[in-house]
């Protein structure tokens, strides 16, 4: 059965939603030819009767390593429930992740092991954009799948030089211009600074930024480099700017250290974030010791108190939602070491995306049937706003919506929007629902 | 002749290099392109401590310099691969003479400082002029086997030949190197270098040398990492591997060039096959990352308090091989103890 | 104007962290002529130590009191049975040992206490404090932290001048055979010597710990430009190191303010090649510079 192409209207893409969402309730058709009922068989590397290995590369160890390397047992305790409840078409998931220390040789290096030495069927959510740039020619080349990037950069959306390459996370452009158009609509009198990574984390965040926000309001742009954990200087020439609303583009320490600054130096502007900095948990965790201060005036919650910034996943604090119930009872039976935060939360919902991937790629699925596959789109799953994917575009998450924490927690504010990546395109709100989790937890 | 006993050995090891080439899995060829690197690296920073007695913390430096060098003139110039390896060591022995001649003043802890904070401050220029370098993400390499091999050749086995191949290269020339005048010259500018100086050897510029000829090495190594992992970017380039080459140079035998195969080897295959083992007997992922480098530690460690020779040096007293002079594990490095205040009141601070 | 007093200001409080760490490496190579690579490593494990203890007892005072006595504690475990063996050889022994020692200690942290971000307390508040309605850019807690490493280093200088043991640690210093000649328990006073650097380095790391977070490799920064610092200043010099590593604190500020965060380390490096090449000890250094 062959989808429709995805177009980028609302109207459609809610039509195709729907579409999708009837298509995975009737338990997900396959598309590929070389699907057939029957016994299971070893039709590819990695694939084995019983089995189906996937791999990794994933920072464990280093400065990235914080948070990140939660993930990977994340998405694994999915598998590992995906496993005790009857496998992929009775197959059950091998998950190896090495670890690179977000060094790009060392990744390279470990995607060699993977695909020449263990044979792995697909390499599954490589963390890190220098890292996994430094691979993904090779996993190309070699013709193996290489899904779910976790990465935000929009280079993984490129499936003329990159045709095996999936990305998966809202991408960082589009977070820029769905937090732009917020600020644009909601701050228009106000003198806005950035704050961001100098990397291409950051760099591309304030593209989206700059495609939304005129550029005579934005009156200060300061870069920090995360092995310089002294942000003053750049924290005192936002305030010399007297830049009101700042927008960061900022891995939670930086967040953190911002935060800490600028009350050192009086400074209080709104604060709209990156998801990728914002996760209440952590950012939480980061300023607990400031709650626990005898005496003194500041207090971990004040400080994450009214931070703006967006989200594609349900908030961890919606506990009523579907989803966040299933991953938690999953989390807390397979991977209950790790605190309930955004980066399990992200893990498992990555591990879910791939088994709705593999179950449409067929019951003896070859590469090309789970690359074909995502070719013709994936229901929306956890994410709350549709997947780009299709032949021509291999975008993971189109849009997300705006959040304010608080109590620690994340609060979803209006609608979700959606976008894409060029700077004419415009960012909607978008009209489709989410989709519920299945009542047996496997897509 | 020294030169034709260093051939023959490269020659004999070349073959055995083909065969297991040709026998072992592609992964394995990749693994052995990748050893050859820290060969060249090690070999050049042993020759570096060991016979001239200068301390480096900051070879990763030099391995970037060739590095990215091979990868901008390979972007900008298309040069085949037989130019990118000598121009990116020239380029990098031409930093090294700059380092070298402001280390010439520098002893011991000093020297390691400066080198070290060259280690950490190198990777920021990257990052700093990204139009040039790339920035984090880094520029990409491309590396094909020549068409003369058949379109079926294994990319893998190229690799390995040509980093192997290279490495022995080196290995000869550096063997040579060590037994010609100027080897013994460093060794006596290590061993006491006033005695040095007045026997009428040119002290400082004997130090810059054996500095632009590890940087040289070094620059080789990166442009050989360049081209089997198709890629430069600052993130391979940090503090970490300065570590792991001083690592490699000490656990191989410091200032012996087959030691500085044995600690490739460590530090290519230990690290891996220890977080396996970790790993099997399950512990957590981020736990059994971290064990190597417990076991890093403690090795250095250990092989300085015990082994101080490291493997080479054990061999050899395992085989019999050592001269009947040698007196001990630090006949070496005589030269390298601290020194007597050459006056009572030199040491002295103010309060 | 008021953004080059921040920057000062701001400056002096990391420069204060780095003088005393400095100030360790300086002890130590007066005492041992070794470099210790090892001392954020260690520092950074005694404010681990801190933070268990702070957590089991709800008390800041109690955590910074543990993490002085570790340090202490640790640094004279550490002279005895790993740095005593490598003391009288070459010194490149000792590099690799001190180094082995930081890579051991990082990765014993990382399997002890995990890889992410703790968030350690600081001591007063951080809230920035005001002359009227200016802004300083300093707070209470940045007051502590320079008051701390000069009482630390004041203490020091009394211990060394008026004390029998500063003066055994001199005489051992100055010349060992001598001192043990004349009934120097040259050993102990070594160990000594590890120990107060221990617990120098130990409240380097509590408190810089605040503003850098708590991880295993924490240190590592903070360690690269004290030992810049020491060296800069001239590592036979307590003055210099603390001198050294105000001056540096406050000019590595000017430099990521006004030209990026970046180029730090760079200028780090270029300060100290420059130095170096002027003069070769350090700048405060009074021993002869080598003759050949």
């Amino acid at each position: 059965m062959n989808r429709s192409h995805r177009v980028r209207t609302p109207a459609i893409v809610a039509a195709a939603a729907a579409v999708a969402m009837i298509a995975a309730g009737c338990g997900g058709s396959s598309s590929s030819s070389s699907s057939s009922s029957g016994a299971a068989t070893a039709s590819a590397p990695g694939i084995t009767a019983t089995q189906i290995l996937i791999g990794s590369h994933q920072p464990l160890i280093g400065p990235a390593a914080p948070g990140y390397s939660e993930i990977a047992p994340a998405a694994n305790a999915y598998f590992q429930y995906v496993n005790a409840h009857g496998g992929i078409y009775g197959r059950k998931i091998k998950y190896t992740y090495l670890d690179d220390g977000y060094d790009p040789s060392k990744t390279v290096s470990d995607v060699h092991q993977l695909i020449l030495q263990d044979n792995v069927y697909a390499i599954f959510d490589g963390l890190g954009t220098p890292t996994h740039l430094a691979a993904v020619s090779f996993i190309n080349s070699s013709k193996v799948p290489d899904v779910f990037v976790a990465s935000g950069c929009d280079c993984w959306n490129d499936p003329s030089k990159y045709p095996d390459t999936f990305g998966w996370q809202l991408d960082y452009i589009r977070e820029g211009k769905i937090l732009g158009a917020y600020i644009k609509q909601h701050f228009a009198d106000k003198k806005i600074g950035y704050f961001y990574q100098n990397d291409e984390f950051g760099q591309d965040g304030v593209k989206g930024l700059d495609y939304e926000i005129p550029h005579a309001q934005v009156v200060s742009r300061q870069t920090y480099v995360p092995t310089n954990v002294n942000v003053g200087p750049a924290v005192a020439a936002l305030k010399a700017s007297g830049a009101q609303v700042v927008v960061a583009f900022a891995i939670p320490a930086f967040n953190a250290l911002f935060k800490l600054t600028s009350l050192k130096l009086g400074f209080n502007p709104t604060l709209v974030a990156s998801n990728v900095g914002t996760d209440p948990i952590t950012l939480g965790g980061l300023l607990e010791a400031y709650a626990k201060q005898g005496g003194a005036k500041v207090n971990g919650n004040q400080l994450t108190q009214g931070i703006i910034t967006d989200g594609y996943l349900p908030t961890l604090g919606d506990t009523g939602n579907s989803w966040i119930a299933l991953f938690k009872k999953i989390h807390d039976t397979y991977d209950a070491k790790a605190p309930f935060d955004g980066n399990v939360l992200y893990g498992e919902a990555v591990g879910y995306t791939f088994v709705q991937a593999m179950l449409k790629a067929g019951k003896n699925p070859t590469r090309a049937d789970l690359v074909s596959a995502l070719n013709h789109g994936l229901p929306q799953g956890p994410a709350v706003a549709p997947y780009a994917y299709s032949s021509s575009d291999h975008a993971g998450v189109t849009g997300a919506y705006i959040g304010v924490i608080k109590g620690g927690a994340l609060v979803q504010q209006g609608p979700v929007y959606v976008t894409d990546t060029s700077p004419t395109g415009a960012v909607t709100a978008y009209t489709g629902s989410e989709q519920t989790a299945p009542a047996t937890g496997m897509p | 002749m020294t030169l034709a006993r260093h051939a023959g050995a490269a020659i004999a090891a070349a073959v055995v290099i083909w065969v297991l080439s040709v026998s072992l899995s592609s992964f394995r060829d990749y693994q052995i392109a990748d050893i050859a690197v820290y060969v060249v690296a090690i070999a050049g920073l042993t020759v570096l401590i060991g016979l001239s007695g200068q301390i480096s913390l900051g070879n990763g430096a030099f391995m970037a310099i060739g590095a990215y060098a091979t990868a901008l003139l390979q972007m900008h110039l298309d040069w085949p691969l037989w130019a990118l390896f000598p121009a990116s060591a020239a380029i990098a022995a031409v930093a090294g003479v700059a380092v070298g001649a402001a280390a010439a003043r520098l002893h011991g802890p000093y020297l390691a400082g400066a080198t070290l904070l060259l280690a950490v401050a190198l990777p920021s220029f990257a990052t700093q002029f990204p139009g040039v370098f790339g920035g984090d993400q880094g520029l990409a390499v491309s590396v094909t086997a020549p068409a003369a091999l058949g379109a079926a050749f294994p990319l893998t086995r190229w690799l390995a030949w040509v980093n192997a191949g290279t490495a022995l290269i080196v290995l000869v020339l550096l063997a040579n190197l060590a037994r010609s005048r100027i080897g013994r010259s460093w060794q006596a500018v290590r061993d006491d270098e006033t005695a040095a100086a007045l026997a009428g050897l040119n002290v400082a510029r004997l130090r810059i040398l054996a500095f632009i000829v590890s940087a040289a090495c070094a620059g080789l190594a990166g442009s050989m990492l360049a081209v089997y992992s198709s890629q430069v970017s600052p993130g391979s380039f940090t503090v970490t591997l300065s570590i792991a080459l001083v690592t490699g140079a000490v656990i191989g035998g410091l200032g012996s060039l087959a030691g500085a195969l044995w600690g490739s080897l460590v530090i290519v295959l230990v690290p891996t096959y220890v977080t396996d083992v970790a790993t099997s007997h399950g512990l957590s992922s981020t736990v059994a990352a971290n064990i190597p480098i417990v076991a890093y530690g403690v090795v250095l460690i250990a092989v300085m308090l015990l082994f101080p020779d490291g493997i080479q040096g054990g061999l050899r007293r395992f085989f019999g091989l050592n001269p009947p002079a040698a007196t001990g594990p630090h006949t070496r490095f005589n030269s390298l103890r601290r020194r007597q205040p050459a006056s009572e009141h030199q040491e002295e601070g103010t309060t | 104007m008021r953004e080059f007093i921040q920057f000062t200001l701001g400056g002096i409080s990391f420069g204060m962290v780095y003088a005393a760490i400095a100030l360790s490496l300086v002890l130590i190579w007066r005492g041992t002529r070794i470099l210790n690579y090892s001392q954020g490593a260690m520092a950074m494990l005694t404010t681990y130590i801190a933070f268990t203890v702070i957590g089991h007892t709800g008390s800041y005072w109690a955590g910074f009191a543990a993490a002085l006595a570790a340090g202490l504690l640790l640094g004279a475990v550490i002279e005895r049975t790993v740095i005593r063996p490598v003391e009288n050889k070459p010194p490149l022994n000792a590099v690799v040992v001190t180094i082995g020692l930081l890579v051991f200690l990082e990765g014993l942290a990382g399997i002890i206490y995990g890889g992410q971000y703790r968030s350690f307390p600081p001591a007063f508040s951080i809230t920035g404090l005001r002359a009227g309605s200016v802004a300083l850019g300093v707070s209470r807690n940045d007051v502590f932290v320079a008051g701390a490493v000069l009482a630390a280093a004041l203490g020091l200088a009394l211990l060394f001048r008026y004390t029998s043991a500063g003066l055994r640690l001199r005489a051992a210093a100055f010349n060992a055979y001598a001192a043990r000649l004349l009934g120097v328990r040259v050993g102990r006073v070594l160990t000594l010597g590890w120990a107060l650097a221990g617990l120098i380095g130990a409240l380097a790391g509590v408190l810089v710990s605040p503003a850098t977070f708590l991880y295993p490799a924490s240190m590592d920064s903070i360690f690269v430009l004290g030992f810049t610092a020491a060296v800069i200043g001239g590592l036979d010099s307590p003055v210099g190191a603390v001198v050294g590593g105000l001056i540096l604190g406050v000019a590595l500020n000017y430099i990521g303010g006004y030209l990026g965060s970046n180029l730090v380390p760079v200028f780090g490096l270029a300060a100290l090649i420059v130095i170096l090449m002027i003069r070769p000890s350090g700048l405060f250094s009074v021993s002869t510079s080598r003759q050949v």
